[in-house]
């Protein structure tokens, strides 16, 4: 730390010819400057980063890079195995090319990975700021609130809204974030709790700072990290669950391609040509790991300034 | 310790009852009502009346929730719209082959995971170590439900070891421990168990790395006590957040073995959530996310009531 410090102090004025060097000020890279900066030497987070470009990017271009018509069925191509000719990775039980249909699928399945997450983010923020910073009975009255929902296993409440509302994409997404929204709140209320009692925060009330610049300035800045790195390790949680409505019955309907509707209707066929039915829960597999091994990566980068 | 203990009972009890507030309306998000299930669509006005009446629809929500609440105090969840049968009985048959599978689940998964993340930890950056740190990215990244499909694949279809589904051959009446009905207990179970089992795994390295670290540690050893010994003391301070932890995987593992148990079509909670939701079978569908809830909540108070057991300090904080 020491050694660090002096460095450029000590090493500039040894430079003949440095000396406008020393009048400008050193830009300091800021927090997320350094956390990037960490990021990009980590060889782990390049690749899991690398692989969920490439399946956002097959998703995204699917139009244009899809061999086939995700929807065209064939009843003389059904079920052929993997490294057929025009199909490489087989077709499903009504004949549609399998590989069209994994790239169109994680459309959906990306879509219901993220979305939940995002949306649970907001407004989980959102109410977890205003218990923290109002506190007292309210904070009480709304935390004891969400301890009840605390009390389903997650994937059991999913389940059950989606299963009450009734099978769908939109239901599901609901779904999720109801199940995402109490997890936000209890991380950004406890972190808005301690950083309300600090003396700075205090000092900002003292000077006439208004509710709203004192959270937007001192809280959010303080908060977000924290749910940020939360919010990240909720994202193949989301994609496994929603993936998981979906081979329910309770997600996405048919004719739509999404991951775990294709498992789901691919599963009948396990005696027939076992392999095709495992490849949508691989892609689901792959996903959530690089999902995964990112936000691990992120955690430990923001850890290491926090 | 008695004092802390009535705390967390009464702490329970305003938690339990919202659970059954939220099982109780959950069904009411629903759109169109129990009745669509029983009733025809072009049933007279007459008779969908009477069955609005019969089966209690026709009060208001707060009484039919009182009502509901006060039957199910008293073991009566009403009656299964699909089968006819009593909701409760129903039920507690399908809870004990969850809780079979869970349990056995969990029991593998934390007892694999314990093993696993205290080498890992002993041994910080060896090849257990590693192999710990991949299995548990793993285990908390893989879809069980496909996990599930690929085992079956590999050990049912092209091995031929063991069977894909079900609870036994003579259609799951009885269960009897022995291999006959063990067999079928195999996969689902292994699949299960990978959950609690990474994430066991990363607490426990993570803990015992920590504790390994601490001068008390160095202090135990510096006074000459043995490998064995100081063992015992790091297991005794790590073992209250590992029984939370597991307790909440056991949880976990029971509200959430529907996508296991759809799976390998194992008759347990799962498969019972699964008619009650695609026959709109409403009664079913509320007792059976309260009885798993409460179990839950259960199982929260059984961990929050033993840990200060194993640590005493707790109490206080």
């Amino acid at each position: 730390m020491k050694i660090a410090l002096s460095m450029p102090v000590s090493a500039a004025p040894a430079l003949p010819g440095a000396a406008p060097l020393i009048t400008t000020p050193i830009v300091s890279p800021g927090y997320w400057g350094t956390v990037w900066a960490q990021l990009r030497r980590d060889p782990i987070a390049i690749a899991a980063a690398a692989v969920l470009l490439l399946l956002v990017m097959a998703a995204l271009l699917a139009p244009w890079l899809a061999p086939a018509d995700p929807y065209k069925a064939s009843m003389i191509k059904r079920l052929l195995p993997m490294g057929s000719a025009g199909h490489w990775l087989g077709t499903d039980e009504l004949g549609r090319d399998l590989l069209t249909r994994l790239m169109y699928g994680g459309r959906l399945s990306l879509l219901m990975g993220v979305v939940p997450v995002a949306a649970a983010f907001v407004f989980g923020t959102s109410i977890g700021l205003f218990a923290g910073y109002v506190g007292g009975r309210v904070n009480m009255l709304i935390m004891r609130t969400l301890d009840i929902f605390y009390a389903f296993p997650s994937v059991l409440l999913a389940v059950a809204i989606a299963g009450a509302l009734g099978p769908g994409l939109s239901n599901s997404l609901l779904a999720l974030t109801l199940v995402f929204v109490p997890q936000v709140v209890r991380v950004a209320e406890s972190v808005t709790t301690q950083v309300r009692a600090l003396d700075y925060v205090e000092a900002a009330r003292m000077s006439g700072a208004s509710a709203f610049s004192i959270i937007r300035v001192h809280v959010l800045g303080n908060v977000l990290g924290p749910i940020f790195v939360y919010a990240s390790g909720l994202l193949s949680v989301s994609m496994i669950l929603a993936s998981g409505l979906s081979f329910l019955g309770l997600g996405v309907k048919p004719p739509e391609p999404e991951w775990g509707l294709m498992l789901n209707t691919l599963r009948s066929a396990i005696y027939l040509n076992p392999w095709i039915a495992a490849l949508p829960g691989a892609m689901i597999f792959i996903t959530s790991i690089a999902f995964n091994v990112l936000a691990d990566s992120v955690r430990s980068a923001m850890e290491l300034r926090t | 310790m008695i004092f802390y203990i009535l705390k967390r009972l009464l702490y329970a009890v305003p938690i339990a009852l919202g659970v059954t507030l939220v099982a109780f309306m959950l069904v009411h998000l629903a759109p169109g009502d129990a009745l669509n299930a029983i009733a025809p669509a072009d049933a007279p006005a007459d008779v969908i009346e009477a069955l609005k009446a019969a089966y209690g629809l026709d009060r208001p929500l707060p009484v039919q929730y009182g009502l509901w609440l006060w039957r199910a105090v008293q073991g009566d969840l009403g009656t299964s719209i699909a089968s006819g049968r009593a909701v409760a009985g129903e039920v507690l048959g399908a809870v004990s082959n969850t809780l079979m599978l869970a349990g056995v689940a969990s029991l593998v998964g934390v007892l694999v995971g314990c093993v696993l993340g205290a080498l890992a930890g002993y041994k910080s950056g060896s090849a257990i170590d590693r192999l710990a740190t991949v299995l548990s990215v793993v285990g908390v990244s893989i879809p069980h439900y496909w996990l599930g499909l690929v085992l079956t694949i590999v050990f049912s279809i092209t091995l031929g070891w063991l069977p894909a589904m079900g609870a036994g051959s003579d259609g799951s009446a009885a269960w009897l421990w022995d291999w006959q009905h063990l067999q079928y207990l195999v996969l689902p179970a292994a699949t299960m168990s990978v959950i609690p089992m990474g994430i066991i795994t990363r607490t426990v390295r993570a803990l015992v790395a920590e504790m390994l670290n601490k001068e008390f540690v160095v202090a135990l050893r510096a006074r000459g006590l043995g490998e064995g010994a100081v063992f015992r003391h790091i297991a005794k301070n790590v073992a209250p957040t590992v029984l939370a932890v597991a307790g909440l995987q056991v949880g976990y593992l029971m509200g959430g073995s529907i996508l296991v148990e759809t799976v390998f079509s194992w008759p347990g909670t799962g498969f019972l959530l699964n008619t009650a939701i695609f026959q709109r079978d409403l009664p079913l569908l509320q007792g059976t996310i309260l009885i798993l809830c409460m179990f839950f909540v259960a199982l929260n108070l059984v961990v929050d009531i033993l840990q200060p057991l194993i640590d005493p300090r707790m109490v206080r904080a």
